[in-house]
C-alpha cells in the first residue's frame, strides 16, 4: 500500500520508459520505412542479401571455433601452473581486450599484418612473393581471436577453479595423469562452461561492426551490420537497410534466446581468477607443452597491442595534439562519453533501486511484469545492436530535417544503453547489500525520497556507481557505431576521425590517434577495476 | 506531530485477531500490551516474536485483522508515522554516520536540525552516557555503545511506544545487565510501553513488569512477570525454561 507510491520505483518506471521509448522509436522508423516501401523492402530480400547472411554467419562460427577451442587449452594450461613468474601478468593482459575500442585493435592488427605492416617483409619472403595483407575474412578472423581468445581464456580458467581442491588432492592421491586428469576432472567442467563461452563469443562476432567494417575490405566481406551502414551511408537504400535490420534482429533474437537457456554469461567480463593452492605434479613433457602454448597466446595477444604502441609513437604525435580537427573530436568524444556514462549510470541505479523496492514490498509470491522488466529487461538491450536502433532512428529523422543533427544525442544515448548491462552489475549487488542493512531503518525513520539518496546510499554507493561510470565511458569513448551513421564534418568524434584517417590512407595519424584512444580507454577501464576492487562493505 | 504530545505517556498496544503468514507458517495474534509497562516477549525459536514487534511496527502488513496504537487503528500507516519506535539486534546505525547524525534523524529524516534538535540530541547523548563520543563513527566504538546510540534516538524521538527485538543478546552478562538498567531508567523517566523480546529469562526478571509467552505463532500465556517466575506460571512456560536448562546440563556433560 504505502509502499506502491516508492519514489525509486517511480525513477525504475521511468528509466523502462526512456530505454522503451528509444528503442521503440528505432523500430518505428523501421517500420515505418517498410510500410512506405513495401514492395522495396521485399525485393531487398535478393541473392546479395543471402550472401551477406551466409557471410555473418560463417565468418561468426570459424572466429568462435578459431578463439574457443584454443582457449580451451590455453586455460587449462594456465590453470595446470597455479604459480609462476609472470602469471598474474599474463591474466591482465588477457583483460586488456575487453577494454579496447574495436577499432584501435583492428589498426594494431593492420600495422602488424596489414601490407605495410611489421611482418609484411616476413611473409613476403616466407610466400615468394608480394604479402597482399590481411584484408578480408583472415583480417576479421584474426580480429575476432584477438578479442576473444583471452575472454574465453579468463571464461574457462575461472571455471576450472571451481574444481575443489579436494578432487585434486584426490587425484595426485590416486597418481592420476595427465590424460585422465583431463578426461575425468577437468572436461566435466569444461563442457559445462563450453556451451556459454561459445555462445557468448558467437553472440559477439555476429554483431561485430568495426571490425568488419575496417578488416573487410571490401564487398566480398561484408555482414549484415556493415550492410545495413553501406545501405545507409552510401548506396542509400532504405529499403534494404530495414530488410537488413530485420534479419540482424531475427538473427541476434534467436542466438540470444539460445544463450539464455544455456544460461550464459551475456555481459562476458570474468573475475580476474586467485588461483588456489593445489597439490599438482606436472610432467616435463606436459610443462613444456603448455609453456608453448601459453607463449603463443601471449604473442599472439601482446602483438597488436605493441604494435599499437610503436606505431602510435611513430607517429607525428605533437603536430596531431595541435590539429584543430584532432581537439575538437578529442573534445566531442569526452562530452558525449562523459554524458553517456552519466545517463547509463542514472538509468542503472534507478533501474536497481526499482528492482530492490519491487522485490521488498513483494516478499514472497511470483515477480510482477514490471519487476522482471526492471531485472532481465536491460539484458534485452543486448538483442538489438547499436547499429540497429542507429539505423532506425536514422530512417525515422531523415523526413523531418537534418539526421546529423541529432548525431549527440543518438550517440550519447545509445551508448549510454550499452554499457547499461555492465554498470548495472557493479551497481546492483552494492545497492542490495546496502539496502539489506538500511531497508527497515530507513522505515523506522523515515527517511525516503532525496534525503535516503543524499544520506545514505549515496555514501555506499559511490564507488560501485565510479566504477560503472569509468567503464561505461570507456565503452561509449572507443565506440565506433552509431557515430558511423551519424558523423558528419560537424560532427566528428575520436574513433571517426580516425576511420576518417584510415579511409584517406593517413595511416600515421591514424595510428596516433589509435594510441591515445587506446591509452585512456584502458586507464578509464583500470580506474573502474581498481575502484570495484576497493570496495569494502563496512559495518 | 501527535505522537509528541502524547509523548511521556505511554500508549496501550493491542493487536485484534491479526493473522499473518510468511513462508506457509500461519501466525495468529490476539492480545493486549498494558500502557506503560515493560511486557517481555518470551519463547522458542520461531514461535514468531520478531513478527510480533514487526506488525506493530508496521514492517509486516497483518492478512486480517486490526493493529491498534492508543486506540487508533495504524494498520494503514506506514512504519515512521506510527508512533512507535524500535530497536534491532544489529544495524540500528548507519555506519558511515557519526553518532550525533545517527541520533539527529531520529529528529528529522533529512538531517536539517534545529537548535532545540541539537540541544536534546546532546541531552540524549549524555543521558545515554555517549558525551564526549558524538563525532564518532560506528565502528569506532564498542557494541554496547552502538547499542546505546540507538537508545539516544530513541529518547530524541520520543514516541509512546518501545519496542526492543533482541537488542542486548550479542553483549556479554555484565553489559547487558547495564543495558537493561539504562532501559529501566529511560522507562520510569518517560513511563513509554515497552515490548521486549528476549530469550533470556534473567532479563525478563530484572527488568519486565509483565510476561507474553508465545509458542507456535500464537500467545500461549500472559501474566505478571511475579507469577511467571515464582513457579505458578502456565505449563508451557515452565517446559520452556525447564527444557533450556535442562539442555545446557547435558551440554555440560557432554564436554
Amino acid at each position: 500500500m504505502q509502499r506502491a507510491s516508492d519514489p525509486r520505483i517511480t525513477a525504475g518506471i521511468a528509466a523502462l520508459a526512456a530505454i522503451t521509448l528509444l528503442i521503440g522509436g528505432a523500430f518505428a522508423g523501421m517500420l515505418i520505412e517498410g510500410a512506405h516501401d513495401f514492395s522495396g523492402a521485399w525485393a531487398a530480400f535478393d541473392p546479395y542479401l543471402l550472401r551477406v547472411v551466409r557471410f555473418t554467419l560463417w565468418q561468426a562460427v570459424l572466429s568462435t571455433l578459431l578463439s574457443v577451442v584454443p582457449a580451451l587449452f590455453v586455460a587449462r594450461a594456465l590453470s595446470r601452473h597455479p604459480r609462476f613468474f609472470g602469471r598474474a601478468f599474463i591474466l591482465q593482459l588477457f583483460a586488456v581486450p575487453l577494454a579496447l575500442p574495436a577499432i584501435v585493435a583492428a589498426l594494431g592488427i593492420l600495422a602488424l599484418y596489414g601490407r605495410a605492416g611489421y611482418f609484411s617483409g616476413l611473409f613476403s619472403i616466407a610466400g615468394g612473393q608480394g604479402w597482399p595483407g590481411i584484408y578480408g575474412l583472415s583480417g576479421i578472423l584474426v580480429a575476432h581471436v584477438f578479442f576473444n581468445l583471452p575472454l574465453g581464456v579468463r571464461l574457462f580458467l575461472e571455471a576450472l577453479q571451481t574444481i575443489q581442491a579436494d578432487q585434486w588432492r584426490l587425484a595426485s592421491q590416486l597418481g592420476m595423469g595427465a590424460r585422465p586428469a583431463f578426461r575425468l576432472i577437468e572436461w566435466p567442467v569444461l563442457r559445462a562452461a563450453l556451451p556459454g563461452v561459445a555462445g557468448l563469443v558467437f553472440m559477439l562476432c555476429i554483431t561485430s561492426f568495426t571490425i568488419v567494417l575496417t578488416l573487410g575490405g571490401g564487398p566480398a566481406a561484408t555482414t549484415l551490420e556493415v550492410g545495413i551502414y553501406q545501405a545507409l551511408r552510401f548506396d542509400f537504400d532504405p529499403a534494404r537497410a530495414v530488410a537488413l535490420t530485420l534479419l540482424q534482429i531475427a538473427l541476434t533474437f534467436v542466438v540470444v534466446l539460445a544463450l539464455m537457456r544455456l544460461g550464459a554469461n551475456v555481459v562476458g567480463d570474468a573475475n580476474l581468477p586467485v588461483a588456489p593452492r593445489r597439490h599438482l605434479r606436472v610432467s616435463g613433457s606436459e610443462a613444456t607443452l603448455n609453456a608453448v602454448l601459453i607463449v603463443l597466446a601471449l604473442l599472439f595477444v601482446a602483438g597488436p597491442m605493441a604494435a599499437t604502441v610503436t606505431a602510435g609513437l611513430g607517429a607525428d604525435l605533437g603536430r596531431l595534439a595541435g590539429e584543430t580537427a584532432v581537439r575538437q573530436a578529442t573534445l566531442t568524444s569526452a562530452a558525449l562519453a562523459f554524458l553517456s556514462a552519466l545517463l547509463s549510470v542514472m538509468l542503472s541505479l534507478a533501474l536497481t533501486m526499482a528492482r530492490r523496492a519491487l522485490a521488498l514490498s513483494r516478499r514472497t509470491g511470483p515477480k510482477t511484469l514490471l519487476e522482471h522488466a526492471t531485472d532481465t529487461g536491460a539484458g534485452f538491450v543486448l538483442v538489438v545492436p547499436p547499429i540497429v536502433i542507429g539505423a532506425g532512428w536514422f530512417l525515422l529523422l531523415r523526413h523531418a530535417g537534418d539526421v546529423f543533427a541529432i548525431a549527440p544525442v543518438m550517440v550519447a544515448t545509445v551508448n549510454a544503453i550499452m554499457a547499461m548491462p555492465f554498470a548495472l552489475r557493479a551497481v546492483r549487488s552494492a545497492y542490495d547489500a546496502a539496502s539489506e542493512r538500511h531497508e527497515r531503518l530507513c522505515a523506522q525513520l523515515g527517511i525516503s525520497g532525496w534525503a535516503r539518496l543524499w544520506l545514505i546510499d549515496w555514501p555506499s554507493l559511490r564507488r560501485p556507481l565510479a566504477t560503472a561510470f569509468a567503464f561505461a565511458m570507456a565503452l561509449s569513448l572507443g565506440d565506433l557505431g552509431v557515430i558511423a551513421l551519424f558523423g558528419s564534418d560537424s560532427v566528428q568524434t575520436l574513433p571517426y576521425l580516425l576511420l576518417a584517417r584510415m579511409g584517406s590512407y593517413r595511416t600515421q595519424d591514424a595510428a596516433g590517434l589509435a594510441l591515445l584512444l587506446g591509452v585512456v580507454c584502458l586507464a578509464l577501464v583500470l580506474a573502474a577495476d581498481r575502484l570495484g576492487r576497493g570496495m569494502v562493505v563496512r559495518d | 506531530m501527535t505522537d509528541r504530545a502524547i509523548g511521556g505517556k505511554g500508549a496501550p498496544v493491542q493487536l485484534d485477531k491479526v493473522s499473518f503468514s510468511y513462508d506457509e507458517t500461519p501466525l495468529a495474534f490476539d492480545v493486549a500490551f498494558a500502557a506503560a509497562r515493560i511486557t517481555a516477549i518470551m519463547g522458542p525459536s520461531g514461535s514468531g516474536k520478531s513478527t510480533l514487534l514487526n506488525l506493530i511496527a508496521g514492517f509486516e502488513t497483518p492478512r486480517a485483522g486490526r493493529v491498534l496504537i492508543g486506540g487508533a487503528d495504524v494498520g494503514g500507516e506506514p512504519p515512521a508515522a506510527r508512533p512507535v519506535s524500535m530497536v534491532f539486534q544489529e544495524n540500528n546505525l548507519f555506519a558511515h554516520l557519526r553518532v550525533e547524525q545517527n541520533v539527529g534523524l531520529g529528529r528529522s529524516p533529512s538531517l536539517h536540525l534545529t537548535k532545540t534538535d541539537h540541544s536534546a540530541v546532546a541531552e540524549a547523548l549524555k543521558r545515554t552516557g555517549l558525551a564526549g563520543k558524538e563525532k564518532r563513527l560506528p565502528r569506532e566504538l564498542s557494541g554496547g555503545e552502538r547499542q546505546r546510540v540507538a537508545l539516544a534516538r530513541v529518547l530524541v524521538r520520543d514516541r509512546p511506544v518501545l519496542l526492543l527485538d533482541e537488542p542486548f543478546a550479542s553483549l556479554g552478562p555484565a553489559l547487558r545487565d547495564d543495558m537493561l538498567d539504562l532501559v529501566s531508567g529511560l522507562h520510569a523517566e518517560r513511563g513509554m510501553t515497552v515490548l521486549f523480546v528476549t530469550h533470556q529469562p534473567e532479563d525478563a526478571r530484572r527488568i519486565a513488569q509483565n510476561v507474553v509467552f508465545l509458542d507456535n505463532g500464537t500467545v500461549a500465556a500472559t501474566g505478571t512477570a511475579d507469577d511467571f517466575f515464582t513457579g505458578s506460571g502456565p505449563p508451557a512456560f515452565r517446559r520452556y525454561i525447564g527444557a533450556s536448562a535442562l539442555s545446557r546440563d547435558v551440554a555440560r556433560k557432554r564436554t
